[in-house]
């Protein structure tokens, strides 16, 4: 047979379906979906999430709705204070809900701009290395060791105390990590023949950027994202303990431990109740980030 | 195996002209004031090559094969010298005048699953150059040509949505040729692309390739340290030593009289499918290692390790002496030896 019939017959076979190909993403979520902690968390957080968004829907009283009534009372079923009330008689079932919404909130904007910026960021430094790599660096380490304390009292004392602060000031400090990971995973990328190939065929560099290094470096980004919530949700928590966090009414589970904590000997549940979601909260995300990274990277288990 | 007809060779103009090219690495000193060395890997390589052409470029590993072929491209900024396409100057051009010639100059790598993004399918990596030079086809013609190409190097065009690691190496360096060959470019840098295979691939794509450039009246330069099958594919073959060139001579010539000692040398070593001949032929054993790029030696850098070195090698280095009609030779005693 020679070659054009050989071309012809495989022309004629390309009508056929197209068959679709199992993508390394494919491949990576069949192995999460077998993974039994993770799918579990993944439940659990759903859950919680939803919890979260329909919280005004759940329960007949109001987050800053105080029920004279029942000051500090216990978990009662037949008045509908489920997880009791707090010293100022409001419900702490509606007042967990509306400070996971908080803090869910703050877990995921914070990460989502620290993601933005820093993969961003990383990838432009390690992509282009040299001179402008080392002066992008030299600025992380800079920001770096800035005290972070000290950095969000700053900007509370300048800008007053305001939630999307705590989202500004959390996601500034977390895109540094992010940016030095990217960056390591980019300088890695950069010598490899398909970055080269690409280069050969003249495509521009923010493509190559965005078409061939970040979805490359996703794998350890995503890994490190599912660990940063947890991470962003504890700090959140604890600012709001000292006392920086969200202003009343409104609460998170930070302000909530912090409270309970006070109470700790008089009414148990004011701090159990807060503290088992956040601590529920902080295992799924951890065991959905190790479900992940065994997912993403098989053969570093 | 195609017969270039070397009357018509001579009449036409050159494709690429490459002139005294260097490409020079700075490696950073290790005291504070002490000046950064330089790295010679291509050291002054001229050559022409011709429409329709393989030029096979030979050498031990480090002796800047690929090098040379990246800095014709431009992937690596030469340090001196002059690559005319078509008669003009491109190094140095700015990129929005290297930019269109891109779609001429193509090339294909050693890694043929190194060199395919893990995250694309392979449509989306055959299409990247027709994507990026005529944005103007739209996505329907586009995927027609990516299939017609598909079909053209050897793979079932349904496999259009796969992914790179569904694919075994011979299939991966296929979809590498399909990519370089879309924009129906004049040249092609084949940087040792069969090296990683197994034999009988080897010969599949050494032959689809052949069938390509007869196809499309390509140019190749052609990099290998593989002496059999750059003779099968070759119609000219350079022979690099430490960035210089020992030899460059039609492949008849070279194999049937190579003239410098160092391809005297590769051409011994390599085995004749016959244990008679194999046992009894004249081996030339080159002894001790490639010296160091960063101190290469004075004179001729084959000095060191050359049988029949003399004085005069070690003080003034051999220029590319025209020897016969088709071929040259950097030695001094050519003629002696």
């Amino acid at each position: 047979m020679n070659k054009s019939e050989k071309t012809a017959l495989l022309q004629s076979a390309g009508a056929a379906e197209e068959i679709e190909g199992r993508s390394l993403w494919r491949d990576a979520r069949i192995r999460l979906f077998r993974n039994k902690a993770a799918v579990g968390s993944m439940i659990i957080l759903g859950i919680i999430t939803l919890l979260a968004i329909f919280a005004p829907l759940l329960s007949p009283y109001a987050y800053d709705q105080i029920d004279w009534g029942y000051i500090q009372e216990g978990p009662n079923w037949e008045n509908g204070h489920i997880f009791g009330t707090d010293g100022n008689g409001r419900d702490l079932f509606i007042r967990v809900l509306y400070g996971a919404r908080v803090s869910l909130a703050v877990g995921l904007l914070a990460t989502t701009v620290s993601l933005i910026i820093g993969v961003t960021y990383g990838a432009v430094a390690g992509y282009f290395g040299g001179k402008i790599d080392s002066i992008m660096m030299r600025f992380v380490d800079v920001l770096y060791s800035l005290p972070f304390m000290f950095f969000v009292i700053m900007l509370m004392v300048v800008f007053g105390r305001n939630i999307f602060l705590i989202f500004v000031a959390l996601g500034a400090v977390e895109w540094l990590t992010m940016a030095r990971i990217v960056r390591g995973q980019t300088l890695s990328l950069r010598r490899r023949e398909f970055i080269e190939a690409a280069h050969a065929t003249g495509v521009s560099n923010f493509k190559i950027i965005f078409r061939h290094i970040i979805p490359n470096v996703l794998g350890p980004v995503i890994v490190y994202m599912t660990l940063t919530i947890p991470q962003v949700i504890l700090t959140e928590s604890f600012l709001s303990f000292l006392g920086l966090g969200v202003q009343e009414p409104l609460t998170s589970w930070g302000v909530l431990i912090s409270e309970g904590a006070k109470v700790i000997e008089a009414s148990t549940w004011m701090l159990i109740y807060p503290a088992v979601f956040l601590a529920l909260t902080l295992f799924c995300f951890n065991f959905i980030g190790d479900g992940l990274r065994d997912a993403l990277d098989p053969k570093d288990r | 195996m195609s017969v270039m007809n070397k009357s018509a060779k001579k009449d036409a103009s050159p494709i690429l002209s490459v002139r005294d090219l260097k490409v020079h690495f700075p490696i950073p000193s290790k005291g504070l004031f002490a000046p950064d060395r330089q790295l010679k890997a291509v050291d002054g390589v001229n050559f022409d090559l011709y429409p329709g052409e393989t030029l096979g470029v030979v050498g031990e590993s480090g002796c800047g094969k690929s090098t040379l072929g990246r800095a014709i491209l431009q992937l690596i900024p030469p340090t001196d010298g002059q690559v005319a396409w078509l008669g003009k100057n491109i190094v140095g051009a700015p990129h929005r005048d290297m930019q269109p010639l891109r779609r001429d100059l193509q090339i294909i790598f050693q890694d043929p699953l190194a060199s395919l993004n893990p995250r694309m399918t392979i449509g989306e990596i055959i299409a990247e150059p027709l994507v990026t030079h005529k944005p103007e086809l739209g996505k329907e013609e586009i995927k027609a040509r990516v299939k017609r190409m598909m079909a053209r190097v050897g793979l079932l065009p349904q496999m259009i949505n796969r992914y790179p690691h569904e694919f075994s190496g011979g299939q991966c360096q296929r979809i590498g040729i399909a990519r370089a060959m879309i924009l129906e470019p004049k040249l092609i840098v084949c940087d040792e692309p069969v090296s990683a295979l197994d034999v009988s691939i080897q010969a599949q794509i050494v032959n689809l390739l052949q069938e390509l450039q007869r196809e499309f009246d390509l140019s190749l330069i052609f990099i290998s340290h593989d002496l059999s099958i750059v003779r099968h594919i070759c119609h000219r073959i350079m022979v690099l030593y430490l960035g210089n060139v020992a030899e460059l001579a039609d492949r008849d010539s070279i194999y049937a009289a190579p003239r410098h000692p160092y391809t005297k040398a590769l051409i011994s070593a390599v085995p004749i499918p016959d244990p008679e001949i194999e046992r009894n032929k004249e081996r030339i054993v080159l002894t001790g290692d490639l010296p160091s790029p960063l101190s290469p030696p004075s004179g001729c850098v084959f000095r060191t390790r050359c049988p029949f070195a003399k004085d005069k090698c070690a003080q003034e280095p051999p220029v590319l002496e025209r020897v016969s009609d088709s071929q040259e030779v950097a030695c001094h005693f050519h003629d002696s030896i």
